[in-house]
């Protein structure tokens, strides 16, 4: 059933496959899930607001233009000042519309570390046991025109037993003057008892419209530990539809922090953790914080397919202006998973009048010994607080900046990275809007 | 020090505070006493620039600053300081870096530099120990899960480290056992100084034995109706309110 015929850039993706543009050095069985792929984005098209999970996003808008399926001046020079995060000492992977940028790049030569742009592998028993096994097999259509169609992206193989010395900050850098569609793929890979942090910061360069369809797979094998962090800072013309799958074997933990900044136009992030084994951890943070008519979707699933595993998540939306902010929160606990320990949490500050929130928890229980609770709240400014840091000669701006603080804390406490998390509540106090 | 002329105003166009007077000199204690709804809290809010509250007419100026003109937070930064009746819990916020916060703030008004971190945790540590305020609840998140004494006494604290000309009290006795008020008390005797002064308001006499007050007034009906020395306080304790309140509204329908 194809929904959007007349959909411009499902046209002209449909054309470019057709032309035969993919399949370049790749190897049979890649060549297979990319063609296998492409068949199943050609028969659902875009996803539109009649899909549950797509009610209140409306991709329509965006892909209804007609935009470059490829950068049209590779190679060209960016400016990676934005994504400065003061005092952190990491190892710094570019990727400038989805390319891997080698000259802007660190080389990273800790033993049992392997990282390459993913269009150049063309034999890694790693990478073909991994790649497309994963978010493929959800339902969203995005995933499967991301791997029919990806341009480029990262795999980062991480050894058994390694544990980096420094985090990976992988900076996205959006730089186009004429409206772009990139299509990013990334497959990250922790081995037994690997440890690592990786920060991926979203900026943009120039002013053209970048629509970014991301997907990155995720896999950590028996007691490896990842941190991982999103930090969205691009600018209004940009536009990011990002997956994540992540695949956790037993013992691993797998901590997300979520944050998201005025700028980009339009955001929906999946985050879909999969605990595929018993005694598994995970924790998903979120901080956004959205302006003028900002859109940002966060959908997150936590699967527990397994006994005596935990999860705990934790969202919270400031909404300014007449900014959108999306929550949906879908935990499911399947018949094997006695023994879950599962919390979610979502806070919502509204402070635009015309700002909207839609928030969804959706916790689906088919086990019956489970440790199961969610909470959510929609609140305003406290004036009675505001007003008691005033009468103690706060001024307002300071006051209202203690108070957002003091509303994202309870998310930022737990960021495990300090020099982020003073970097995140510095992006928090620039991002109000005092009128 | 503070001057309060023909003060109305008013909640909801409800008029609460009909024609208030008072003056208060540096180095006195106001008692402000009367029955509920007499306007008590009306006049510390307004006085301490609580949005809600309208003033319809009259003047209230500090050291010859009008009040009513400033923002909460520049009447703060001018001396001004009210002990909540019910202090706010800001969870996220801390204690500490919240005064920290004001104190500097009030440091930038009167322009002088930010105080030196050191400096500013030996006035912590002095101060705590004035008022026997815990050292872990210091670094706690504003007022959150304070027992109500905690919280009275956090007031307290913020008051001895802010240092104002003039601090109102709004019923900080309330809730507060034996214990509580004699630190909460004392606290406010050490801090007494010709400098500044204090307004207590509060409904019963018990208070008044531990902060002796120069002056009592009773408060009815939006006005001060009475006002003397300590000994009216006793009185009141002693016959309740109905006799001024017979006598008051006796006037008043006279006037009629």
């Amino acid at each position: 059933m194809i929904t959007q015929v007349s959909t411009s850039l499902y046209h002209q993706l449909l054309a470019v496959f057709e032309e035969g543009l993919t399949s370049k050095g790749h190897l049979e069985q890649v060549v297979t899930l990319r063609k296998e792929a492409f068949a199943r984005f050609k028969e659902s098209g875009f996803p539109t607001t009649k899909m549950e999970d797509w009610k209140y996003t409306n991709l329509l808008p965006i892909v209804s233009q007609q935009y470059l399926l490829h950068d049209n001046i590779p190679g060209k020079s960016v400016d990676l000042k934005k994504a400065f995060i003061p005092g952190l000492d990491a190892y710094q992977l570019v990727l400038v519309n989805g390319h891997y940028r080698a000259d802007l790049s660190d080389s990273i030569t800790e033993d049992g570390v392997f990282i390459s742009p993913i269009e150049d592998i063309v034999d890694n028993a790693s990478f073909l046991k991994h790649f497309a096994q994963y978010a493929d097999k959800t339902d969203n259509p995005l995933v499967a025109l991301n791997t029919a169609l990806f341009g480029g992206g990262l795999f980062i193989h991480i050894g058994k037993h390694v544990t980096l010395e420094k985090s990976i900050q992988l900076i996205h850098v959006t730089s186009t003057s004429e409206a772009l569609f990139n299509q990013t793929r990334n497959l990250v890979v922790l081995e037994r008892n690997a440890e690592a942090e990786l920060i991926e910061s979203f900026i943009t360069n120039d002013d053209g419209t970048g629509l970014n369809n991301i997907v990155s797979e995720i896999v950590l094998e028996e007691n490896a530990r990842l941190q991982h962090y999103y930090l969205q800072i691009a600018n209004e013309q940009s536009r990011y539809l990002n997956h994540t799958e992540i695949q956790q074997a037993r013992h691993s933990l797998y901590n997300n922090y979520n944050c998201s900044f005025p700028g980009a136009q339009f955001i929906r992030n999946n985050i879909n953790v999969r605990q595929n084994d018993s005694a598994v951890e995970s924790h998903l943070y979120g901080i956004t914080l959205t302006a003028k008519d900002q859109f940002v979707d966060n959908h997150t699933i936590m699967d527990h397919r397994m006994p005596n595993c935990e999860s705990y998540e934790w969202y919270k939306n400031i909404t300014q202006n007449t900014s959108t902010a999306v929550f949906n929160g879908k935990i499911f606990v399947r018949e094997d998973a006695q023994k879950t320990n599962a919390f979610q949490q979502n806070n919502n500050m509204l402070i635009g009048e015309k700002s909207v929130v839609y928030t969804k928890p959706q916790l689906e229980i088919f086990a019956d010994d489970v440790k199961c609770s969610h909470g959510c709240t929609m609140g305003q400014f406290d004036d009675d607080a505001l007003f008691y840091l005033r009468a103690r000669g706060v001024g307002e701006i300071s006051a209202r900046v203690l108070l957002i603080h003091a509303f994202a804390f309870d998310v930022t406490e737990k960021f495990s990275n300090i020099k982020v998390k003073a970097y995140v509540d510095r992006l928090i106090e620039q991002g109000l809007v005092i009128d | 020090m503070l001057s309060i002329k023909n003060l109305q105003a008013s909640v909801d166009d409800k008029q609460i505070l009909k024609g208030l007077n008072l003056e208060v000199k540096a180095g006195e204690v106001h008692a402000i006493m009367g029955p509920n709804g007499s306007g008590k809290s009306t006049l510390a809010s307004v006085l301490a620039g609580r949005e809600a509250f309208e003033v319809t007419c009259g003047e209230a100026t500090l050291d010859g600053k009008d009040l009513l003109e400033l923002s909460p937070e520049d009447r703060a930064r001018e001396g001004l300081f009210l002990a909540f009746q019910y202090p706010v819990e800001i969870p996220g916020v801390s204690n500490i870096n919240f005064l920290k916060t004001a104190v500097n703030e009030i440091r930038a008004y009167k322009g002088l530099a930010p105080m030196e971190a050191k400096e500013f945790l030996k006035r912590v540590k002095e101060k705590q120990k004035l008022v026997e305020f815990d050292a872990k609840l210091a670094n706690r998140s504003l007022n959150e899960g304070f027992s109500g004494g905690e919280k009275k006494r956090n007031e307290i604290f913020q008051l001895a480290m802010l240092e104002p000309k003039l601090a109102i009290l709004d019923e900080t006795d309330s809730g507060l056992d034996i214990d509580a008020l004699r630190i909460v008390a004392n606290g406010v005797n050490h801090l007494r100084s010709e400098n500044n002064a204090f307004i207590l308001i509060t409904h019963y006499q018990r208070l008044l034995e531990y902060i002796v007050p120069d002056y009592v007034h009773v408060l009815y009906n939006g006005r001060i109706v009475k006002s003397g020395t300590k000994e009216l306080a006793l009185e009141l304790e002693e016959k309740g309110y109905d006799w001024l309140k017979e006598s008051v509204d006796t006037e008043e329908s006279a006037a009629l």
